[in-house]
């Protein structure tokens, strides 16, 4: 046994970097695969900042970042908001910032969450190594950051705002949800957007041309543009959009590119939060056996984890939701446990693992090759099922009722786990819309398509909003059809009335 | 793999700052009307703070697409008590309550949910105030022998104080001068140099005595050379600072109103505000501003902001001796030369007949010569009184310095208040 590296609660660089080594050399043994770690200490202020640049460390101006910004600052100053203890940005080396305010307790579990928890987290789980490229996200950021001053230069920030504007309102839909994006470096981000734009415009006349079918070569037989539906508007209207200026389709490719890089955090965020806290709380305890932290400190340790994995019940006030740390937490937990000492009933629903004592392998195999939805799947056991007493509301539109279904119990478990994993899949949370036709001959109007999950309507305002957004990057008419059994429910179309917002 | 630990804590903070422009950029028109609204609950010195503003979410929506109510909903929550598959409910009244807030609104809670609020500065509030405003025939008035005078750095010196030295102004002067009284050394030991390059080009005809003199002789200067002092007394140079008088940046405000009886509350409250304005536009542009009350009835008193505006007295109105006072106010404690004098006044035009046309010739004769710029504003619901139709001459006599408006309803007063102050265009 070893004296504790730090009892007071002051936090100094040199404890920060002992500390660090010390959980590194834990992680280790534990087999955790890491970026190299870049911990940054920053103030209040700058939290703030971070918070206005989507955790960013660098990002292109914008006023919805403007109004982030003076939000946050507002309701910490106020009061009405603690920030962060840390954000941690998915990159190589992964980057944290850590708050200048916390203990050495604090410092010491946000080190052991952020820089050993996520950073695996980024590394090993398939969606991120498929769809994020974490070597070149700050190059790319950076190119974005001024092309975008660029553009404001040559042709005004309200003309760079309004294809922003409109880009941001589409950015659930300029994901690739199928597709691997080749990841690039800035530097040849750079360089191809020359070739881009030439390929672009040659394409385009192909689409667009004005010469009769009959006079042309090739004859092909163009019923239906697009061939089949396109889930990835922004996709479509950057490559597609017959009036768009080159760098307005290099303005919504960056909008696109930035969704997608986060893609992979919207549908791990129960798993992500999760391993990072079921990551902490292993290591803070394994930091306690060593004798390298003293009982003060996982008290206070303890307090925080308890908060954080805090869930209020449905009935409570404070209640908003399933709060994922402390699903992802139970499960991963649960995980372990069944492989230590299983029940009869763990025996049953995971032979694969159950009992096979050692754990770290299993809970590897776990983080890396699910997503939020598939895991909850595959791995939420009846005892945690029990234990968070689950149970499912069905509301349909038809009855004056509300409907009990799956509730934990034997008849249940099954369903329950499937409408739970249900309410963690992207295609059901957001509205399926793609890209239906363009009469490329006649008006060369665009229609969008809503299929309908479970019959569920669209927002009319928003709707109504955005398709207005959508009509002034495609520059002819747009609708948007929302459609349940292929009968066409709802249509929407801009709305005039929705231009007041802004005014330039 | 060892982790990097960074100090950031130094960086700027300030990354927010071009964002948080472009927002209020986006929103200036609805800015400017919360500020136009906030002049009117203002106290009249009250200038030191910055302001809240509220703009409707409405208005700021960054719409996405998202599921509105209907269809089947299913959803799962935590911490069943004693509920059964099965168990039906009615729907709880007014939509979202029993379903669980997992959806939508999850951000800025602790506002009200139609309107987001921040903070503004107390220049930006003056910023979006007095946007596209002027004060005219500003004048900087220069000052007598009394003035106050500033230190500015003006060029440099061969002598002054230690802590004036300029470091690489003086290093330079030493670099130019030991080039200077090297430069015949140097060139002399340039020629020998070439001499003995020579030499080794043809060893054969070599003189070797001569080359042993000529290594000595560059041995020799550059002994020379290097003697010379690295940095003299000559050398030195001092950041000079110089004297030069400031111009003035004093104004001083009347604000001149009527407070017979025909004066209403509602109307003094107008008056008000109106001097509010103008006294927040001059604090900008002025390092200082007094403010001298003089309100009147039949005769005319200087008094303190409250019994301006609060205090009620009945009488005649005898307008002229409001100016009068002004005008010896003026003589006695604001010399034009060191301020710049803005005198506004505010009446319901109601005058006793006689005098209005002495009002006019004090204006004309005593008052015009003396200051910057002279609004009336006639604050009344009826029509145009004979002041109104008096001062209508002067305005076009003392064109650019007399400026007069009707102010019929409090809406009327910023308006009213821009088209006194517009930037006009440069007049020749």
């Amino acid at each position: 046994m070893s004296a504790p590296i730090f009892t007071g609660s002051e936090w100094n660089f040199e404890l920060i970097e002992t500390i660090d080594k010390e959980i590194a050399l834990i992680a280790e043994e534990y087999g955790l695969d890491i970026y190299p770690n870049q911990i940054e200490v920053i103030n209040s202020e700058q939290m703030l900042d971070a918070y206005a640049s989507v955790g960013m460390p660098l990002m292109y101006n914008h006023w919805s970042f403007g109004k982030q910004f003076l939000s946050s600052q507002g309701s910490y100053q106020r009061g009405h908001m603690g920030l962060a203890y840390e954000i941690v940005i998915n990159s190589n080396p992964c980057i944290s910032y850590l708050m200048e305010e916390n203990s050495m307790t604090m410092q010491t579990l946000v080190i052991a969450h952020a820089c050993y928890g996520h950073n695996s987290f980024f590394k090993g789980n398939y969606l991120f190594r498929e769809w994020t490229d974490a070597d070149s996200i700050i190059d790319y950021l950076l190119f974005a950051k001024n092309y975008i001053a660029q553009c404001e230069e040559k042709y005004g920030i309200d003309a760079v705002e309004e294809v922003l504007d409109a880009a941001h309102s589409l950015q659930s839909q300029g994901v690739n949800r199928y597709k691997r994006p080749v990841p690039i470096s800035a530097e040849e981000e750079r360089d191809r957007q020359k070739d881009r734009e030439e390929y672009i415009q040659r394409t385009l006349n192909d689409i667009w041309t004005t010469i009769p079918l009959k006079f042309r070569k090739e004859k092909k037989a163009v019923d239906r543009f697009p061939k089949d539906p396109e889930e990835n508007i922004l996709y479509f209207i950057e490559k597609n959009a017959p009036l768009l200026e080159t760098w307005q389709r290099e303005l919504i490719r960056i909008v696109r590119k930035l969704a997608q890089y986060f893609y992979p955090q919207r549908q791990t965020k129960v798993m992500n939060e999760g391993w990072a806290t079921f990551w902490h709380y292993t290591l803070m305890n394994e930091l306690h056996n060593r004798g390298k932290i003293n009982d003060g400190t996982m008290l206070e340790f303890l307090q925080s984890h308890t908060n954080v994995v805090f869930q209020p019940e449905f009935d409570d006030p404070r209640y908003s939701g399933i709060n994922p740390y402390t699903l992802g937490y139970n499960i991963f937990t649960d995980i372990k446990r069944i492989c230590m000492a299983p029940t009869e009933e763990d025996e049953r629903w995971f032979p694969d693992f159950a009992g096979c004592d050692n754990w770290v392998p299993v809970l590897d195999h776990a983080m890396r090759n699910f997503k939020d939805e598939s895991f909850i799947l595959q791995y939420m056991s009846p005892k945690v099922m029990r234990d968070m007493r689950f149970f499912t509301i069905s509301n349909d539109e038809k009855n004056d009722f509300l409907e009990v279904g799956a509730i934990h119990n034997d008849e249940g478990y099954r369903q329950l786990r499937q409408n739970l994993a249900a309410q963690y899949n992207i295609g059901n949370i957001e509205p399926n819309i793609q890209v239906y036709s363009v009469d490329t001959r006649g008006d060369r109007s665009l229609t969008l398509r809503h299929y309908r999950h479970n019959n569920c309507p669209l927002d009319k305002n928003s709707a109504r909003e955005i398709m207005g957004h959508i009509e002034r990057l495609w520059g002819f008419e747009v609708k948007l059809e929302s459609v349940s059994d292929d009968i066409v429910i709802e249509t929407f179309r801009p709305d005039e009335t929705a231009e007041e917002g802004a005014n330039h | 793999m060892s982790s990097i630990v960074i100090d950031r804590r130094r960086n700027s903070k300030g990354k927010s700052t071009v964002n948080r422009e472009r927002f209020m950029r986006r929103y200036r028109t609805q800015i400017r009307k919360a500020v136009n609204d906030a002049v009117n609950r203002r106290s009249i010195t009250d200038v030191d703070s910055g302001e809240e503003i509220k703009i409707s979410k409405k208005t700021l929506s960054e719409p996405f697409f998202h599921h509105g109510e209907g269809g089947v909903m299913e959803r799962t929550h935590p911490g069943n008590k004693e509920f059964i598959s099965g168990d039906r409910f009615p729907k709880p009244k007014g939509g979202k309550a029993g379903q669980g807030s997992g959806e939508g609104d999850a951000s800025d809670s602790g506002e009200g949910v139609d309107d987001f609020v921040f903070q503004i500065n107390r220049d930006e509030f003056l910023e979006y105030l007095f946007d596209d405003l002027e004060l005219p025939n500003m004048v900087r008035k220069e000052l007598k022998a009394t003035t106050e005078y500033a230190y500015r750095r003006g060029g440099f010196t061969n002598a002054g104080s230690p802590d004036r030295l300029n470091i690489v102004r003086s290093l330079r002067g030493a670099h130019a001068r030991r080039i200077a009284l090297s430069g015949k050394e140097r060139k002399e030991i340039r020629a020998l140099k070439r001499e003995l390059r020579e030499m080794e080009v043809s060893p054969e005809d070599t003189d070797l005595q001569r080359a042993e003199e000529i290594k000595a002789r560059i041995r020799e200067l550059n002994e020379k050379i290097k003697k010379l002092p690295f940095i003299d007394d000559f050398d030195l140079k001092f950041n000079n600072m110089i004297k030069v008088p400031m111009p003035s940046s004093n104004a001083v405000m009347f604000c001149v109103m009527d407070v017979s009886g025909s004066m209403t509350r509602a109307i003094k409250e107008m008056a008000k505000r109106f001097f509010f304005l103008l006294y927040m536009f001059l604090q900008r542009n002025y390092e200082k501003v007094e403010v001298v009350f003089i309100r009147h009835h039949a005769e005319a008193k200087e008094c303190d902001e409250h019994d301006f505006f609060y205090a009620r007295e009945t009488g005649g109105t005898v307008v002229s001796s409001a100016l009068a006072l002004t005008r010896d106010v003026i003589e006695e404690r604001y010399n034009p030369k060191d301020y710049n004098i803005y005198i506004a006044q505010a009446s319901d035009g109601d005058n006793w007949e006689s005098d209005t046309p002495k009002c006019s010739q004090i204006i004309s004769e005593s008052l015009m010569p003396m200051v910057s710029y002279f609004a009336y504003v006639e604050i009344t619901e009826r029509n145009h009184q004979n002041l109104w139709y008096e001062y209508k001459a002067l305005e076009d006599r003392f064109e650019n310095y007399f400026a007069m408006a009707h102010i019929q309803t409090p809406a009327d007063i910023y308006p009213v208040f821009r088209e006194l102050f517009e930037k006009k265009e440069v007049s020749a």
